[in-house]
């Protein structure tokens, strides 16, 4: 009984604090939250709602009205030869960028870590590229790809192999772009790679060497290309997702061009949109970009399901 | 014993790796030595037939004046200082107290704040452009500091990144400060932003590097040259010089790649365990 007594206006207070603490709490909460929450609708939500709505109109820039056209951005698209040959371009771009540059990315961190000497300066050189303004480095490669006097056709009539205008060349432009985009996709996915074989527990080796698995290919085969599925899944969609956005080096090198062969995704949308003011085809087309982004995005996560029962 | 079953140490490998990583380290880091010593040439250089690393006459001090005399250079760059530093710090603000809702208080509506946050992460910048460009043209934004910076004061990544950060921090510490009396808006920047100051810098570097190098979005909503951001300037150069006068637009480019390689290199741990801490999820 006097326990009880004692216990309980020490308790009673406090209880009802903590309610008014938890009160307190929500409110907090809200008021450190609401402007992130506020700014995420407005800048980003928000506005991807919009584009949506905006395809199934017939609004151009500075236009009064906006009419409902229900599908017909969509079947004009269809219908256009340059959005297929937009389209083709893009996924050439990506299934040229996205095995190169996660290949050679896969290579550099392998031998990067597979010692110790210069690993900083490797690191540090292969990362650069990531860092620096596309922009400026693009009109570098302009001049590296120069038909008489560039550093590539030099190089390449030195060993006697046939050369050519690379960014006027309507079969190698792409393909020209497509080199500045892994040169400077190599090291993020380096970086993410090194991550991933730092992960890697190192008595996992050690029972492949009690299982005579000796040799550097046997060992990759059986430690380390299984343990760095996660990451190579990662670094996948995150190559691919960067490569669907090409756009700068197009823009800058290209122009679209020569007859359409560099014409991309992002760059006919930008395009239609800002240059020729047609919003709710752009808006159409961003869609279509925004379907492959979150394609890539299932697929990963997809597989990530799939392979955490093995892990 | 352990060390040789982890990396093959043979003389023969590590000549392998240096071959190969040291070719690859020359095709990487090529594009600078070219523009650096172009940047150097005069153009009689430029265009001979043979390529050599240093120029037999100097012509530098020609190329980098030129680079700021004929265009407002050093606007560009002042401009990019000005949009990266705005940006980031509106990142924070916002950022940072929502992280810390996010991961450290009870409350209704913190799971679909952060099924929002997550729901952002998937969204490429790209795709709010149109309907941005509307907002900030029937707000009479368009083509100033406002619609270069806005779009980008919030940054979900950055929300995502700083949770994960926060979560890590021992609940002990945050109830100690409310002890003390700290508020919690207190607790966030005195408590928090403290003991997360890697994460903080990992995300600093990042959004500068990011922001400094966006050329979408600058070049749809700016017309005019005094508010140009780097990459935009280069452009205007490109498009000035018309594309013959290599030495001062290498020059030029050098001057805007310049402060990122050189903030890079000073901050290249953080930078690459900030790039690599996004990955593990």
């Amino acid at each position: 009984m006097s326990d009880l007594a004692l216990s309980s206006p020490l308790t009673l207070p406090i209880t009802r604090k903590a309610r008014a603490g938890e009160v307190a709490e929500q409110l907090a909460a809200w008021v450190l939250a609401g402007p992130a929450f506020a700014l995420i609708w407005i800048m980003l939500l928000g506005p991807t709602v919009a584009v949506f709505l905006l395809s199934f109109t017939d609004w151009t820039f500075g236009m009064p009205e906006i009419g409902w056209a229900g599908l017909d951005n969509y079947r004009e698209m269809i219908g256009d030869e340059v959005f297929w040959k937009t389209l083709r371009n893009t996924l050439t771009y990506v299934a040229f960028v996205v095995p190169l540059s996660v290949f050679l990315g896969l290579a550099a961190a392998i031998l990067i870590e597979a010692g110790e000497g210069l690993r900083g300066f490797y690191r540090a050189a292969f990362f650069l590229p990531v860092v620096s303004t596309l922009l400026a480095m693009a009109l570098v490669f302009q001049f590296a790809f120069h038909p008489t006097v560039g550093a590539i056709n030099q190089t390449l009539s030195l060993f006697g192999i046939p050369t050519t205008d690379w960014l006027k060349n309507p079969d190698t432009a792409l393909f020209a772009l497509g080199v500045i985009g892994i040169w400077q996709a190599i090291g993020l996915s380096m970086v993410l790679f090194i991550a991933g074989l730092k992960a890697i527990p190192k008595d996992l080796y050690e029972a492949a060497a009690v299982d005579g698995a000796d040799g550097a290919f046997e060992r990759f085969r059986r430690v380390t290309w299984p343990m760095l599925g996660p990451a190579m899944l990662f670094v996948v969609t995150i190559t691919a997702i960067r490569a669907f956005q090409v756009f700068d080096t197009v823009q800058v090198l290209t122009d679209g061009g020569p007859n359409k062969a560099t014409n991309v995704l992002l760059f006919q949308m930008y395009q239609e949109g800002f240059s020729f003011l047609r919003s709710a085809y752009a808006a159409a087309l961003t869609v279509v970009f925004l379907g492959f982004v979150l394609l890539v995005t299932v697929i990963q996560v997809r597989l990530q399901d799939k392979n955490t029962h093995y892990g | 014993m352990r060390t040789r079953s982890i990396a093959s140490t043979g003389l023969g490998f590590q000549l392998f790796r240096h071959a190969m990583l040291g070719l690859g380290a020359v095709l990487m880091l090529a594009p600078f030595v070219i523009m650096v010593s172009v940047s150097l040439k005069p153009s009689g250089e430029i265009f001979s037939p043979e390529f050599t690393l240093l120029p037999k006459q100097w012509h530098a001090w020609q190329n980098y004046s030129d680079a700021f005399t004929k265009q407002p250079l050093a606007r560009y760059i002042l401009n990019g200082f000005i949009v990266t530093g705005a940006i980031f710090l509106c990142q924070l603000l916002t950022a940072l107290p929502c992280a810390y809702a996010l991961a450290k208080l009870r409350w209704r509506g913190r799971e679909t704040m952060f099924l929002l946050v997550l729901l952002g992460l998937l969204i490429p910048p790209q795709v709010t452009a149109i309907p941005l460009y509307i907002l900030l043209w029937q707000v009479g934004l368009l083509d100033t500091y406002a619609a270069i910076i806005l779009p980008s004061t919030i940054s979900v990544f950055g929300i995502f990144l700083m949770r994960q950060f926060f979560l890590t921090v021992p609940d002990d510490l945050v109830n100690a400060a409310r002890l003390d009396g700290l508020g919690e808006f207190a607790i966030v920047w005195r408590i928090m932003m403290p003991t997360a100051m890697p994460a903080v810098i990992a995300f600093g570097v990042l959004s500068l590097v990011w922001n400094w190098n966006e050329f979408f979005w600058p070049l749809i909503v700016v017309q005019s040259e005094h508010l140009a951001t780097p990459p935009l300037g280069v452009v205007y150069f490109a498009n000035a010089e018309a594309g013959t006068n290599y030495g001062p637009l290498m020059a030029a480019a050098t001057a805007i790649t310049a402060p990122l390689v050189i903030a890079f290199l000073a901050a290249q741990r953080w930078f690459i365990d900030g790039v690599t801490m996004t990955a593990v999820k």
